[in-house]
């Protein structure tokens, strides 16, 4: 075994331009190049051989496709289908556009009004909007061409004006959050007028969305727009549109079925072009999707190891983590994220990991349990002992097993990592059951039993308590409970009182310093605050761009540490009680750093 | 000259207005009748854990809010007249920064149109004079010159933090509200933020409503010291004299759960 099963070579990965990443998506690329070709075709109608299309021709009538002159047939009055087929495309393409633009055009107004301004404004228009909506929309068109007169322009205002409340709402939600962000209140503060915020500063952050809602639009509109024309209220003869061909040739379905099969054809083909192309926009524009989510992790982290550790390690304390490297896969090559990392945890000790934003802390301990996400994470070095054993060389369902059961971690903020429909004792009770079998009610009793010992009052009332009704120092206790839930040996902490007031976060270290000596954990801590450290952990390594650059004794290192840059950091900590001190104190130390 | 601000009795009250259907809207009282004042040139240190109201009084000051009641003056003008002027009116008068500087900045926008603003809309002044402003406002939060032509994403917390600090002086404005502006720095960073804002106040006059939760920090700024506790002061003195002889109960119990680097010292 020289090799490490869980890997698998995986393509290369670089950051890409917008059309290389939609050309990546096939489909999207194939509705790119059919949309293209339908487009450059109808719009070289003018000047292709093609014969007149409005030309009649009764002798010649209903002749099927490749006939001598008429490469796809005639229609009932003899003109060609295909001279048609082209004029009539143009036509609905240019109808379908045309009211997606306006829609978009109106419907965005609206929404980013109403978003903007909230309150009555807000009222008045979501609830004309919703009155557009009541009614089912195609009825509505045709009652609008009814009232209007049937024709091709009066057949596009009634499609945009159905569709208006799509934009409307679309963009409203997007505008609302981001009036609640705080560069808004900013521009506000500068003098910007409320007009001006809207057009300036809301609506570039708002135009992806709007491309992206035209994009998956345009087919709906072009097919709405051949419906109308079906029904004899849009384009008029002798003018042809797909909508109104497919009409015309209803009467002969039987006796000449190309004349409406080959339009339907191409209403397929262009709204399926359109469709596709639209879901691949989307996917490029929507930043979320295009920062890798679309791609799903893998399980583990990809490992992938020059040499193997050993795969046990004798007289091995609870954590070992010896030479450990990670990075992440930017396509040519690895981007290191932490370098060589060492450190050895006992049972019932506390070891702190410090270091600031960017120093590797977190990739350090999600590592651990090969938890960074692959792609793009890649584990390039070291291993991993959990009591001596070597865990980064098991077999993938092993290592999950470990998770939670052996290892659980307690994370920043536990109202994202509680899941918000489920009770918190039912999320305990979960975590109990994902690795001991045993009865739901005794999962249940088990977790009540949890929360209390993490010093949840009433517990046995707030087990069926939803994580937004608890406060944060709660919710963190629940998140500390579900990783007791199978009596682990390790706890890795991972900013675990970042997110809380001063007075919850003094109780919730209290509980876990308390914790770790009852029970015989071993606990990492990570953090950012050296008074964190120096209340709770033994021991104490400080990182630096992805290395570990002192580890001691956390007194030693607090009262005399070695290197220059722990020094500094130190330093850098206010004290209570030291007052304008502190400021002449440090300012030394970056006049030196500017110099 | 009287004080920067001047603050009696403010209440600020959200929700409990009554919907279509007559039915009271359940009411959060935020603020609870503060009064306080900032005296020129001082830094006025507020202290308070999450929900004592601490950024809904900071908002109001600066006209992002209306008060429920109570009487603002802010550079001895009455709110109410301020609010009646405008926004242009509060931005010339009190400024504020942001506790997360790279959500107060527009992800697309640049750092030169971003100064622009404020130059133009408050200052009133033309393209020449406002291109060696902005020089100078970046040459005074120490960023390099070609930090006008790039995006907010390209700069870390702290450099963002500067920028918006920039932005804020931007306005000419002598009073400045900053709302937790060091608390997402990390620790080396938040001393370099510190050192500026105080070699700014001292360099420019200015006077400063210093919001945080970090006692260490606002001790380590400040003049004076107000606690807010559920929507009230609790507490309020001169900065070496509160921390160390502290009078109320939510105020020993703040001091006491500040995590320190000794320990024993508690």
């Amino acid at each position: 075994m020289s090799e490490s099963p869980v890997t698998a070579p995986s393509p290369a990965r670089k950051r890409r331009g917008n059309m290389q990443l939609l050309m990546a998506n096939r489909l999207a690329a194939a509705g790119l190049f059919i949309f293209g070709f339908i487009v450059v075709v109808a719009l070289l109608a003018p000047v292709l051989p093609i014969p007149n299309p409005d030309l009649t021709d009764q002798p010649n009538r209903l002749l099927p496709p490749l006939s001598q002159g008429h490469l796809l047939g005639t229609d009932h009055l003899g003109r060609d289908i295909l001279s048609r087929l082209i004029w009539g495309t143009q036509v609905s393409l240019l109808v379908g556009i045309s009211a997606t633009a306006l829609a978009a055009l109106f419907g965005s107004l609206i929404g980013l009004v109403a978003g903007y301004a909230r309150g009555a404004t807000d009222s008045v228009l979501m609830r004309l909007v919703d009155m557009l909506m009541a009614f089912p929309y195609i009825l509505l068109a045709i009652a609008i061409v009814a009232a209007l007169g049937p024709g091709l322009l009066n057949a596009l205002y009634a499609i945009a004006l159905v569709n208006i409340p799509f934009f409307a709402r679309n963009i409203r939600g997007v505008t609302v959050s981001i009036r609640n962000r705080e560069f808004v209140d900013a521009a506000r503060l500068s003098g910007k007028s409320h007009a001006a915020i809207l057009f300036t500063e809301v609506l570039p952050n708002v135009l992806p969305v709007i491309v992206i809602t035209m994009s998956t639009t345009v087919g709906w509109m072009i097919l709405e727009t051949a419906g109308l024309s079906f029904l004899g209220l849009g384009a008029q003869p002798p003018t042809s549109d797909l909508g109104s061909m497919l009409g015309q040739a209803r009467a002969q379905l039987f006796t000449a079925p190309h004349a409406s099969i080959i339009p339907g054809i191409m209403i397929f083909v262009l709204v399926m072009s359109i469709n596709l192309l639209g879901d691949g926009i989307r996917d490029v524009l929507d930043p979320r999707l295009r920062s890798g989510a679309l791609d799903r992790p893998m399980a583990v982290t990809r490992i992938e190891r020059k040499t193997k550790p050993a795969p046990t390690l004798a007289d091995a304390p609870a954590l070992v983590v010896d030479g450990l490297s990670a990075g992440f896969d930017n396509g040519g090559g690895v981007t290191p994220a932490v370098r060589n990392i060492s450190f050895r945890l006992g049972k019932g000790e506390c070891l702190g990991l410090i270091g600031e934003s960017g120093s590797g802390k977190s990739v350090t301990a999600l590592s651990l349990m090969g938890l960074v996400a692959s792609p793009p994470g890649v584990i390039t070095a070291g291993g991993v002992y959990i009591e001596g054993q070597e865990v980064l060389s098991l077999r993938e369902q092993e290592l999950i097993g470990l998770r939670g059961a052996r290892v659980a971690y307690v994370f920043q903020d536990p109202l994202t990592t509680l899941h918000p429909l489920f009770a918190v004792g039912e999320q305990i009770a979960e975590a109990i059951l994902a690795h001991q079998k045993m009865g739901k009610t005794a999962a249940h009793a088990r977790a009540v039993e949890l929360m209390e010992s993490v010093g949840i009052r009433d517990a046995a009332s707030r087990a069926s308590a939803y994580p937004h009704e608890l406060s944060g120092g709660q919710r963190q206790r629940i998140g500390i409970a579900m990783a007791l839930a199978n009596e682990p040996d390790i706890i890795i902490a991972d900013e675990p009182t970042t997110a809380l007031d001063v007075t919850v976060q003094a109780r919730i270290l209290e509980l876990l310093d308390a914790l770790r000596r009852e029970r015989g954990l071993a606990l990492l801590l990570i953090t950012h605050d050296f008074g964190v450290v120096a209340q709770v952990c033994d021991r104490v390594a400080v990182m630096r761009h992805g290395e570990i650059v002192e580890q001691g004794d956390t007194q030693d290192i607090l009262r005399d540490p070695q290197h220059d840059y722990t020094k500094r950091l130190i330093a850098c900590v206010p004290e209570l009680g030291e007052g304008h001190g502190f400021l002449d104190r440090v300012r030394p130390l970056f006049k030196e750093a500017g110099a | 000259m009287n004080d920067a601000v001047q603050i009696r009795d403010l209440v600020k009250t959200f929700g409990g207005g009554r919907s279509l259907f007559g039915r009271k809207a359940s009411e959060v009282r935020a603020v609870r009748g503060i009064s306080l004042d900032l005296q020129r040139g001082e830094t006025l240190g507020i202290v308070g854990e999450s929900g004592s109201g601490k950024s809904t009084l900071a908002r109001m000051l600066v006209g992002l809010e209306a008060p429920t009641a109570g009487t603002m003056l802010i550079d001895d003008k009455p709110w109410p007249e301020l609010a009646a002027a405008g926004t242009r009116a509060f931005g010339r008068t009190i400024q504020y920064v942001f506790q997360d500087p790279v959500a107060s900045l527009n992800p697309r926008k640049t750092i030169g149109d971003i100064l622009d603003v404020p130059l133009r809309l408050l200052c009133g002044y033309d393209a020449s004079r406002r291109a060696a402003r902005k020089r100078a406002l970046i040459d005074a939060v120490q960023m390099p010159m070609d930090t006008l032509e790039r995006y907010p994403h390209e700069f870390s917390g702290g450099q963002a933090q500067r920028i918006a600090i920039a932005r804020a002086l931007a306005a000419e404005a002598s009073i400045l509200v900053l709302d937790e502006p060091v608390s997402a720095l990390d620790v080396s960073v938040q001393a370099q933020v510190l050192l500026l804002l105080q070699q700014l106040r001292d360099d420019l006059g200015l006077s400063y409503l210093f919001i945080s939760h970090d006692l260490a920090v606002v001790e380590a700024i400040s003049d004076r010291v107000a606690v807010m506790y559920l929507g009230e002061v609790v507490e309020m003195g001169p900065a070496a004299q509160l921390f160390a002889a502290p009078q109320h109960d939510y105020t020993r119990s703040l001091i006491a759960s500040a995590p320190r680097l000794t320990p024993d010292a508690a």
